[in-house]
This record gives structure tokens, C-alpha cells and sequence, in this order.
């Protein structure tokens, strides 16, 4: 069928018909705002969620301070937690999160490293086909499962080793360390796998050594990501509550050594949300506690946009 | 359609014994697992001349290059001899390092690693345990006038490579690649990602290159094979067909498949 030029034009008599045609709802436009009212539904529901979460936390969290009159200072610094007796001091928590945080991602990165390298590197065809599986496989183990290892096998292990109970900050550390080198592991390889090929291609071409390749242009490379990867690793041994709390003995005291018990801010709100009544001071102690743990998260997450923000700068070409 | 062309004559040409020679492959053959790439490609490189392999895409110009310093090695499967200095470097127990440290590479796109200029250039220097500052900031100063880039960039030694222009970029590559002083300069279409200008820069400095270094060079380009070459292979479905005065290859090609290709038949 041809159609002239005059066809398309709109003559004086039918400006308004295409008007009205060009502005009229179809079923296109239709369908557009439905999919895009159900996709701005659902944002505003988990919007409202996150929120109230939030503001419960927050608002229950800062009651210790505001309707008990506790000192701010007094409960991140003081070491004396009896909160029956009106002292919450969260400083032994704070400390015994710390320290397992920081001791498991410690342990674990060299280890997880090392695998990641051994993986994409060294037996990429082993790696995909093995390993990653069975590291796949430890993300999903439940978090009681590492804690019942740990009170059947570690506590034991090191009463005999040590001496003393056998439970404390090691033993919880060498059970976080086993949770969290599969994340940081699988986000490690993801982030070597992500270098661009060309970099490592350009070292063999001018002689490096496969080992120099990886440590000074693939490693290098990856930092950002590696680093990311040690942080989500942190972020899920700070907020473990289950298997921590079955090998690290709950003692909300000061820590003194890695081998006696001691508590986490986790371990000590599992612990203690039970023997609690709404409104009093022992429960909003502990709802200051999981505020704390609600501002490190937010921390993390910070952390890992600050770095990726940087790594993308330095990968820009 | 593209013509059937016959494998079995070809017009490979071969040197006098008094031509000095920097590489030689004799009946190299190339597999990716059960895919035969390359087929007895017997090619001699005779030193401090430009050659020129080209060839349409897929027709494993690049696949014999990068076999040349064993950049194959875990990618492909390369059998034949590769002769430099009177030693077949595709043997197995040859260190690898080393002859990529005297057989450079330069690839299709810029890939300077995300440092300054200067770490880019002493990066290899390091890894071979060069540590003298002095030495480094000479090598540093000559390989980047080697690759025509030094009036640009002298200034600004610490900035980051990946802040340079594309052409910049893959000259710094060179100058990569000649800061190892090597013998043999092996580049995969170094200029297909460059605009025009840029690759007049390029292959103003491959001329100046060609008084020290032997270079073989993959293009796509048959203007520029023609520019810079003084002699050019034609590749065609794995097979050497034609090696012959780029002259010659130009304005005479001695059989069917080189003479189509020529006069842009296909490819």
C-alpha cells in the first residue's frame, strides 16, 4: 500500500483527531504503569520495613539512655555487666566481638587466598569443578552445625590442649574462621575472575613468572575486591549469635586471654533475651546491644562502598 | 561464497644462507583440542626487516604469532620446530621466561597494567631483579624515546597509563615491551583499536623500531602491510599460501587465493 507524504500530514480539519490520537491511553501505556505501580508497591514495602526496623531498633536501643538515664560513655566503657544490679557495662561484649571478628578474618584470609589463587590460577578446571562446589556447600551448612562441631570437637581439643574449660575467644575463633573462609573464598575468586585478562596476558608477555603475575599484576588487581571480600567475611562473623555462642563460654566479663570465656554482643543477647521483661532495664540493655550491632553492620556495608567506589576509579580505562 | 581454494600450491618463499635470519618455524602446526588452527607453516624472519602476516579473520595469523613466544602454551596444543639462535625454542623443557624476555609482544588492544608510566615500563625490569634506580630511570628514558612517546608523557612519568590515549597507550606497550631489550618484536594488529592518526604514529615508530629489532607484525590492514612490510605472508583457513616481497604480494600475487584476496574478493 503506498501512502503519499499529504497522507501523514495532518490537514486543518484532522489536527485535532491526532491530538487526541497522540495523547489518548493505549494498552501500551496502560501496561506501563502497572508494571511500574507494582515495582514502586513492592520498593514501598520493603521500604517500610527496613524503616520501622529500624526505628523500633533505634528507639528500644537508645530507652537504656533516655528513660533509665544510663551514662552513654558508662555503657560502651564500662567492663561490669550485671544488669539485674543496674551496671550494664557492654565494654567485655564489645571487646570479645572484636576480638573474634578480627582473629577469625585474620586467620582466614591467607587460607582463603590461597584457595582462591589455587582456583582461578593454579587448577582452574579442578577448581571449578571441585572446589566450588564444596566451598558452595560450606555457605549453606546452618550456623548450629559449625556450633555443634565446635562444642563436640574444638572445646574438647583445646581443654586438652590448653587446659582450662575449653571454651573462649579461640575456640570461637576457629569456629567462625571455618564459617568464613567459604564467603571470603568465593568472593576472592569472583574478584580474581574478574581481572581482565589482558593484564595477565601482558606480564607473560614480557617474561614475568606465572607466581610474579599473580602476586604483582592479578593480586594487585583484585585488592578492592579481595578486600570487600574480607569485610563481608567480618560482617558475618560479627553478627554470628548460634554456633558462637556454644564454644565461647558467655561469661560477660572482661576477657583476660583467648582460652577463658568470655561473651559477644551476639552471644550475650541470645543468652540473655529470655530471662528479660519488656520495658526494664536488663531488656533494654540488651536492645542497646543489638543497636551496636545495627551500627556496625551499617559500618560494613559503608566500608564496602567506599571501597568499591575506589577499586572502580582505579580500574577505569 | 566463498571460493574452495586448493591447499597444495602455495608460493612460499625462502632465503639465501647468507641472510641473516632472527626466527624460523618449520612445519609448526597449531590445535585448539581437536581443531587443527595451523597447518606446517614453514616461515623464515630475517632480521631487522618488518614482515607482515595478514589474512582474513579466523585465517590463524594471530594463532601462529602468539605460538611464536609460546603465549600458546596452555591455550593450544603447537608442534614443529621454532628456530631462534639455533635452538628449537618450542621444546618443553626451554624456560618460557626467557624467550619471551627476547621475543616481545604487542596486542591487539593497549593493555597497560592500571600503574603510573614509569611502573608500566620497569614493571619487567623489577621482575628480572633490576633494582639500580639509575638504570631503571635510564631504561625508563630510552624505551620510551625508542617508542616516540618520551616529548609527551616526560613530564608526567607518575601518572596513571590508563589517563593516556589509546594510541599513547599502545605505544607505551612497545616501549614495554623494548625496555626488556629484546631481539624479536612480535605485535597482534596493534593498531585495530586506533584511530588514524594515532596509527601513523605507530607505524612511524615500528620504522624507526626496524633498525634495532626484528618485527613481525599481524595486520588486518593491507595498506598498512603495504606501508611498513618488507615482506608478507598471506594466511588463509590455517595454511601459509603465499611469503613473498610485500612488493611482489602487492602488485603481482603469485597465486589464485592471494590474488582474490588482494583485490578484496573477500575477507
Amino acid at each position: 500500500m503506498e501512502q503519499t507524504n499529504s497522507d501523514l500530514k495532518p490537514n486543518d480539519a484532522r489536527t485535532d483527531d491526532w491530538t487526541a490520537r497522540l495523547h489518548r491511553a493505549t494498552r501500551a501505556t496502560r501496561e506501563d504503569w502497572l508494571g511500574r505501580g507494582i515495582s514502586y508497591l513492592c520498593i514501598g514495602v520493603i521500604i517500610l520495613v527496613v524503616a520501622s526496623m529500624l526505628w523500633f531498633i533505634t528507639s528500644k536501643g537508645i530507652a537504656t539512655f533516655t528513660q533509665n538515664h544510663v551514662n552513654l560513655w558508662k555503657f560502651i566503657s564500662g567492663t561490669n555487666w550485671s544488669p539485674n544490679q543496674g551496671q550494664i557495662g557492654a565494654l567485655p561484649m564489645i571487646v570479645g566481638s572484636f576480638a573474634v571478628t578480627f582473629a577469625a578474618a585474620i586467620v582466614a584470609t591467607p587460607f582463603a587466598v590461597g584457595t582462591a589463587i589455587f582456583m582461578t590460577e593454579i587448577a582452574p578446571n579442578k577448581g571449578r569443578k571441585f572446589l566450588q562446589p564444596v566451598i558452595e556447600l560450606l555457605v549453606g551448612i546452618p550456623s548450629v552445625v559449625y556450633g555443634f562441631i565446635g562444642l563436640a570437637v574444638v572445646v574438647p581439643f583445646m581443654r586438652h590442649l590448653v587446659g582450662g574449660s575449653g571454651f573462649g575467644i579461640i575456640s570461637a575463633t576457629f569456629v567462625l574462621f571455618v564459617m568464613v573462609l567459604p564467603t571470603i573464598t568465593t568472593m576472592t575468586v569472583d574478584s580474581l575472575r574478574a581481572v581482565p585478562r589482558f593484564y595477565k596476558e601482558a606480564s607473560l608477555a614480557l617474561g614475568a613468572t606465572r607466581w610474579q603475575t599473580v602476586s604483582r599484576v592479578i593480586l594487585r588487581a583484585a585488592t578492592p575486591g579481595i578486600l570487600t571480600a574480607i569485610i563481608f567475611g567480618m560482617a558475618r562473623a560479627f553478627g554470628e549469635a548460634l554456633a558462637v555462642q556454644m564454644v565461647i563460654g558467655n561469661a560477660a566479663i572482661m576477657p583476660k586471654n583467648l582460652i577463658s570465656p568470655a561473651a559477644t554482643l551476639t552471644s550475650q543477647l541470645t543468652t540473655g533475651i529470655g530471662d528479660t521483661i519488656d520495658g526494664t532495664l536488663p531488656s533494654n540493655a540488651l536492645w542497646s546491644l543489638a543497636l551496636i550491632l545495627l551500627l556496625m553492620s551499617l559500618f560494613f556495608n559503608a566500608l564496602v562502598r567506599l571501597i568499591a567506589k575506589r577499586g572502580q576509579l582505579s580500574h577505569e580505562r | 561464497m566463498l571460493k574452495e581454494y586448493s591447499f597444495e600450491k602455495t608460493a612460499i618463499q625462502t632465503f639465501a644462507d647468507n641472510v641473516p635470519l632472527a626466527l624460523r618455524t618449520e612445519d609448526m602446526q597449531v590445535f585448539y583440542g581437536s581443531n587443527h588452527a595451523m597447518h606446517d607453516a614453514s616461515l623464515s624472519f630475517p632480521k631487522n626487516q618488518i614482515t607482515a602476516l595478514i589474512g582474513a579473520s579466523g585465517s590463524g595469523k594471530s594463532t601462529y604469532l602468539r605460538s611464536l613466544n609460546r603465549m600458546n602454551d596452555g591455550i593450544a596444543t603447537v608442534t614443529g620446530k621454532i628456530w631462534y639462535h639455533d635452538v628449537d625454542i618450542n621444546e618443553p623443557d626451554v624456560n618460557i621466561y626467557e624467550i619471551r624476555r627476547h621475543i616481545g609482544m604487542v596486542f591487539q588492544r593497549p593493555n597497560p597494567f592500571s600503574k603510573s608510566i614509569r611502573e608500566n615500563i620497569i614493571y619487567a625490569l623489577r621482575a628480572e631483579g633490576i633494582k639500580d634506580k639509575q638504570v631503571l630511570a635510564e631504561r625508563v628514558e630510552r624505551s620510551l624515546r625508542g617508542a616516540a612517546l618520551w616529548d609527551e608523557v616526560k613530564d608526567n612519568l607518575d601518572k596513571s597509563a590508563l589517563a593516556l590515549s589509546g594510541g599513547q597507550q599502545q605505544r607505551l606497550c612497545i616501549a614495554r615491551s623494548i625496555a626488556m631489550e629484546p631481539d624479536v618484536l612480535l605485535l597482534d594488529e596493534p593498531c585495530s583499536a586506533l584511530d588514524p592518526i594515532s596509527t601513523v604514529k605507530v607505524e612511524e615508530t615500528l620504522a624507526e623500531l626496524r633498525k634495532k629489532y626484528t618485527i613481525i607484525i599481524v595486520t588486518h590492514n593491507m595498506q598498512q602491510a603495504a606501508r611498513i612490510s618488507s615482506q608478507c605472508a598471506f594466511f588463509h583457513l590455517g595454511h601459509v599460501m603465499e611469503y613473498t616481497p610485500t612488493a611482489t604480494m602487492f602488485s603481482n600475487p603469485q597465486i589464485p587465493v592471494t590474488q582474490d584476496y588482494i583485490s578484496g574478493s573477500f575477507g
